[in-house]
C-alpha cells in the first residue's frame, strides 16, 4: 500500500528532508485525507489563520478527538496540570501572556533580555572552551543542548544540578507531540500524564521556595506577582511554568543545531560570518525560514466554516498549519530552497504570528545569533561527520539527535 | 510620450524636486534613487534639520526618555540630493516649473513632488498664542520645549482637544504624574476617529488615570498674568481651569497657501491627485509633472467609492511617496494605483490602539471580541451593510484578519463565531459619530465629494 502524504511526512525515514513532500502538500493548499486534520501548506493561507479569530488554539473546541493524532494529549493535561496559555484562547491566554510578560520583556522589564548578553557569552565561551577532542564533537550533546537549558535555568531561577531530573519529563513531554500514527498512543499518554504530573511536582516546591526567598529570577517574579492582573492561581503558574521551562529548551536546541547543520552545508556562508559576526543577525532570519525548529503547528481548531481556496474546512476540524512548507512556498519567496541570509525581506512563519507567536522569541534569536557566531568565530576548519546527522523521531519540533562535526582545532 | 525616449532621458539627466524633507519626501527619494534615477535631486523643507519621525513627538519625548533631537528617521538608502533646507517654497511657476523659495531662489524642475504635510492649527486668538507657557505640537522643537516645560513640573497642564495627539500629550503628563485637565468639543476624546461608543472607553481611560476631562465644552478665552504667562483658561460653560501650561491641539491645516495662485488644484482640504499621485490643476485636468503624496495629498480610493481620502497616518505618508515616485519615472501603463488600506496607530493610558479601514465611515460597531468594559477588544465598523473599518484595544494581532474582511468588502454584521466573544458582541450598536456639520476636533480622516479644485471653498476654523 502506497502511504498517504500525511504518512510519509510522518514517517521518520523522511526525518532528514521533509522539504519535498512538503512542495508535493502545497499542490493542494488545503489538504485533507479521510478522517485527518485538514493540513494547510502555502504561506499567505497559513499567515491569514494564525490571524484567524475563527481558529481556537483550545483543544475543548474539538468536535471529537477520534480523528487526531495528537488526541492522547488532551485528557492527560485535563488530569494533571491545566492548559499552559500555548493552548488557551482568550481572554484567559491574553491575562496569562501579560502576566508572563510582565518580568521578560517590555514595558514593564524592557532590560530582561538584553541584560543576559554577558551571561549568553560567558556560557556559550565556558562550552566551547570544554569541548576536548576537536575531532570528534557531538555539538548536540556538547552545546547546543546544554547553552539553553542553562539559560533558561538561569532566567526561570531553576537549580542548573536538577536537570538531570527535568530533563526526562520534558523529554517525553516533547516527544508526547509527535503525531505518529503507529506509536502506541495510550501507552505514551500515560507516559506524558506521569511526566507532567512530577513535573508540576518538582516545580510546586520551587516555587514555595521561591515564595519564601524571592530572587530576581522569572518564578519569583511570576509567584510574588503585583501586577493590574493579580498574582496567578497556584495551578496557573505551574503550568505557565512548566510550558516556559519545555518551550524554552526544546526550541532553541534544535535551531542551534539546525543552524550549525546549515552553514557547514554553506561553508561561503559560514566563511562570511566568521569575518563579519553581525551577519548573525539575518543569518538566524534566515534558519528561521530555512530550517524553522517547530515545523507545524498541530493545535488549532474552527470554531466556524472556514472557506480557504476552495475548500470549507467544517466547524470543529482540526488545523495543521505547516510553518516549514509555507515558507518554502515559491509564492512568496523566490528561489525558496536556497538558504540566503541576503534576502531583502525574510518575512518567516517560523516564529509563527498572531496571538501565539514565540513568547521566547527574543531570547532565542539573541541565544542563536551569539552561538553561531562564536562557533563560527572559534572552531577551525569545522567540518560534518554524517551528513545527514541522525535525527530525533518527532516530526513537529525537528532537528538532529547528534551532529557529529570535527575541527582542527578550537580558537583560543 | 511613451516610448519616445523621454522617460529614459529623465532618469539620465533629469531634474526631480521634492518639497517637504519629512517622512513622504525622504521615503520619495529613496524610492527614486532606488528605481533608478540618476538625475539632480533636490530636497526643499522649511525646518532647518534633516528629516526626522514624528510620533515619538507626543509620546517617548514627552516622557523623558528619547531626546526630541535623536528623532532622525532612519536612511534605507543614500539620496545624493541637493538638501535645501530652511528655507520654504514660497511659490510655484507650473509654466516655467519652477519653485520659488522665501530666500529668493528659483529651483527649475522636470518632475515635483509636494509632500508640504500639515502644521498643528494655532490658538485663534493672537495674543492669548504668544502667552508664555502655550504650545502646540507638531515639529520637533514643539516638543522639545513642551518637555522642557513638563520636566520643571508645572502645577496644571491644560489640553485643549481631546484627539489622538491631545489625548497622548494627557497620556505622558499622566504617566509623569502631572496634574492634567482635557477639554473636549464633542461628547468624548476620539469621538471624530472612532465614534461615540469607543469615545467612552477612551474616556473612561482618561478618568482612570486621574486626567479632569471636560467634555461638550470649549475654552473661550486664554488668561495671562502680568508677566505674560499663562495662568487660567476660561471655559463655554462658565468655568474656568488654573494652568500653566497650556497645549492647543485642535488638528492640523494643509500647507498649501504657498500653491495659492499658482493654478495647481490645491486649497485648505490639501491637493486633488488621482490615484496615482498626480496632481490635479484647477480646471481638473490632470497635471504630468506635478505629484502629492503624504498628509497634504488626497486621493480617490477604489475601496471606499472612489472618494477622495486625505489622510494624516505614517503609513499612508511612506506607500503614498513610493507610489509617487514610481510613477514618476514610469510609462502611462506601469504606473501604480494608491490603494493602501489605512490604518493608524497611537499609543495612551498604558493601551496601543490600532485601526484599518476607515472607522468614521461606519454608521454601526460591533464589538467581535473582548470587551468594551476592559478596555481591550476589537470593534468592527459597517457601512451599508459592509464592513469598513476596525479598531483595536490592546488587540492589534487580529487586525490582518479584519483587513482582509475590508479589503474584501465583507457584510456587515459578520456572523461567524470567534475567539472571546462576549454577550455585548452580539449584534452591532450605533457607531454614534458626531454630526458632521458640528466641527469637533475634526477626524483624522476627511472625507470629500469629487471635486477636486473647489477654490471657492470656504474654510471655517473649529474656533
Amino acid at each position: 500500500m502506497t502511504q498517504t502524504l500525511l504518512h510519509q511526512i510522518l514517517d521518520y525515514a523522511n526525518r532528514a528532508d521533509p522539504y519535498p513532500l512538503y512542495k508535493e502538500l502545497r499542490k493542494t493548499p488545503v489538504h485533507h485525507e479521510a478522517d485527518g486534520p485538514y493540513v494547510v501548506s502555502t504561506y499567505y493561507e497559513i499567515r491569514g489563520l494564525l490571524h484567524d479569530p475563527r481558529v481556537s488554539s483550545d483543544a475543548r473546541n474539538l468536535a471529537s478527538n477520534a480523528a487526531d493524532p495528537l488526541a492522547s494529549e488532551a485528557p492527560a493535561q485535563e488530569s494533571t496540570l491545566p492548559p499552559g496559555f500555548l493552548k488557551l484562547d482568550p481572554p484567559e491566554h491574553d491575562r496569562l501572556r501579560r502576566m508572563t510578560n510582565r518580568p521578560f520583556g517590555p514595558p514593564h522589564s524592557p532590560h530582561r533580555v538584553d541584560g543576559m548578553r554577558g551571561e549568553l557569552r560567558d556560557i556559550v565561551t565556558g562550552l566551547i572552551d570544554g569541548i576536548g577532542d576537536p575531532e570528534r564533537i557531538d555539538l548536540v550533546e556538547q552545546f547546543s543542548y546544554p547553552f539553553p537549558v542553562t539559560v533558561i535555568c538561569r532566567l526561570l531561577g531553576i537549580p542548573r544540578e536538577d536537570e538531570a531530573r527535568f530533563h526526562v519529563w520534558a523529554d517525553t513531554l516533547a516527544a508526547s507531540l509527535d503525531p505518529d500514527p503507529d506509536a502506541d498512543t495510550v501507552g505514551r499518554g500515560k507516559e506524558a500524564q506521569d511526566a507532567r504530573m512530577q513535573l508540576g511536582m518538582y516545580l510546586a516546591g520551587l516555587i514555595e521556595e521561591r515564595r519564601k526567598n524571592p530572587g530576581d529570577d522569572m518564578l519569583s517574579q511570576l509567584a510574588t506577582a503585583q501586577g493590574d492582573d493579580g498574582p496567578m492561581t497556584t495551578m496557573e503558574l505551574l503550568s505557565t511554568a512548566a510550558l516556559l521551562l519545555i518551550a524554552g529548551h526544546e526550541t532553541t536546541v534544535n535551531l542551534i543545531t539546525n543552524g550549525m547543520l546549515t552553514l557547514l552545508r554553506h561553508p561561503d556562508v559560514l566563511q562570511r560570518l566568521r569575518a563579519e559576526p553581525r551577519l548573525a543577525v539575518p543569518i538566524v532570519e534566515e534558519l528561521l525560514r530555512y530550517e524553522p525548529p517547530v515545523q507545524l503547528v498541530p493545535q488549532r481548531t474552527t470554531l466556524a466554516d472556514i472557506e480557504l481556496r476552495g475548500v470549507t474546512i467544517p466547524k470543529g476540524s482540526t488545523l495543521w498549519l505547516v510553518l516549514a512548507s509555507g515558507n518554502r512556498d515559491p509564492q512568496r519567496f523566490e528561489d525558496p530552497d536556497r538558504f540566503d541570509p541576503d534576502r531583502p525581506d525574510i518575512q518567516h512563519l517560523g516564529l509563527g504570528s498572531g496571538i501565539h507567536s514565540c513568547f521566547g522569541a527574543p531570547l532565542a534569536r539573541l541565544e542563536t545569533q551569539f552561538a553561531l557566531a562564536e562557533l563560527a568565530r572559534r572552531l577551525e576548519n569545522p567540518r560534518l561527520l554524517d551528513d545527514p546527522p541522525p535525527y530525533r523521531q518527532n516530526a513537529v519540533l525537528r532537528g538532529p539527535r547528534h551532529l557529529h562535526i570535527a575541527c582542527d582545532g578550537i580558537r583560543p | 510620450m511613451p516610448g519616445d525616449g523621454s522617460l529614459e532621458q529623465l532618469k539620465r539627466e533629469g531634474r526631480i524636486v521634492v518639497v517637504g524633507a519629512s517622512l513622504a519626501g525622504l521615503r520619495a527619494a529613496e524610492t527614486l534613487r532606488e528605481k533608478g534615477f540618476a538625475g539632480s535631486l533636490t530636497m526643499i523643507g522649511d525646518e532647518p534639520c534633516e528629516p526626522y519621525d514624528r510620533p515619538p513627538l507626543s509620546k517617548q519625548v514627552l516622557l523623558g526618555r528619547a531626546s526630541a533631537d535623536r528623532t532622525a528617521l532612519p536612511r534605507l538608502r543614500s539620496v545624493d540630493a541637493t538638501w535645501r533646507l530652511g528655507s520654504p517654497a514660497t511659490g510655484l511657476d507650473m509654466a516655467a516649473r519652477r519653485v520659488r523659495l522665501a530666500d529668493g531662489d528659483e529651483v527649475p524642475y522636470d518632475r515635483l513632488l509636494i509632500a508640504t504635510g500639515v502644521r498643528a492649527r494655532r490658538w485663534p486668538n493672537e495674543a492669548e498664542a504668544e502667552l508664555d507657557g502655550v504650545f502646540s505640537l507638531r515639529t520637533r522643537d514643539d516638543s522639545a520645549a513642551l518637555a522642557r516645560r513638563l520636566d520643571a513640573g508645572p502645577k496644571r497642564v491644560l489640553v485643549i482637544g481631546g484627539g489622538f495627539t491631545g489625548s497622548e500629550i494627557a497620556s505622558a503628563c499622566r504617566e509623569r504624574d502631572l496634574p492634567v485637565t482635557v477639554t473636549e468639543r464633542g461628547a468624548a476624546p476620539l469621538v471624530g476617529a472612532l465614534g461615540g461608543v469607543v469615545g467612552a472607553v477612551a474616556a473612561e481611560m482618561q478618568r482612570e488615570h486621574g486626567v479632569d476631562l471636560r467634555t461638550g465644552v470649549m475654552v473661550t478665552a486664554l488668561e495671562g498674568d502680568a508677566s505674560g504667562r499663562v495662568r487660567a483658561a476660561q471655559l463655554s460653560d462658565g468655568t474656568s481651569v488654573e494652568a500653566d501650561v497650556v497645549v492647543v491641539s485642535l488638528g492640523a491645516l494643509r500647507n498649501t497657501e504657498w500653491l495659492a495662485g499658482s493654478g495647481l488644484g490645491a486649497g485648505p482640504r490639501g491637493i486633488a491627485c488621482d490615484a496615482g499621485c498626480r496632481a490635479f490643476d484647477i480646471r481638473g485636468i490632470v497635471t504630468d509633472d506635478v505629484y502629492a503624496a503624504g498628509d497634504v495629498a488626497r486621493c480617490p480610493h477604489p475601496l471606499f467609492g472612489y472618494q477622495f481620502l486625505s489622510l494624516e497616518h505614517w503609513g499612508n505618508a511612506v506607500s503614498q511617496a513610493r507610489i509617487a515616485a514610481h510613477n514618476m519615472l514610469s510609462e502611462s501603463t506601469d504606473r501604480l494605483p494608491h490603494m493602501e488600506v489605512p490604518s493608524f496607530w497611537s499609543s495612551q493610558f498604558g493601551v496601543n490602539i490600532k485601526s484599518v479601514g476607515i472607522p468614521s465611515m461606519g454608521t454601526e460597531i460591533l464589538i467581535a471580541q473582548g470587551s468594551l468594559t476592559d478596555h481591550r477588544f476589537l470593534g468592527v465598523y459597517g457601512y451599508q451593510g459592509r464592513v469598513i473599518g476596525a479598531v483595536a484595544f490592546d488587540h492589534g494581532r487580529w487586525l490582518p484578519f479584519y483587513q482582509e474582511l475590508i479589503e474584501s468588502t465583507a457584510p456587515f454584521p459578520p456572523t461567524f463565531a470567534t475567539v472571546d466573544r462576549r454577550p455585548e458582541g452580539q449584534r452591532p450598536l450605533d457607531a454614534d459619530f458626531p454630526d458632521p456639520s458640528v466641527p469637533t476636533h475634526g477626524p483624522t480622516v476627511t472625507l470629500s465629494g469629487y471635486s477636486p479644485a473647489d477654490r471657492r471653498m470656504t474654510f471655517t476654523p473649529a474656533h
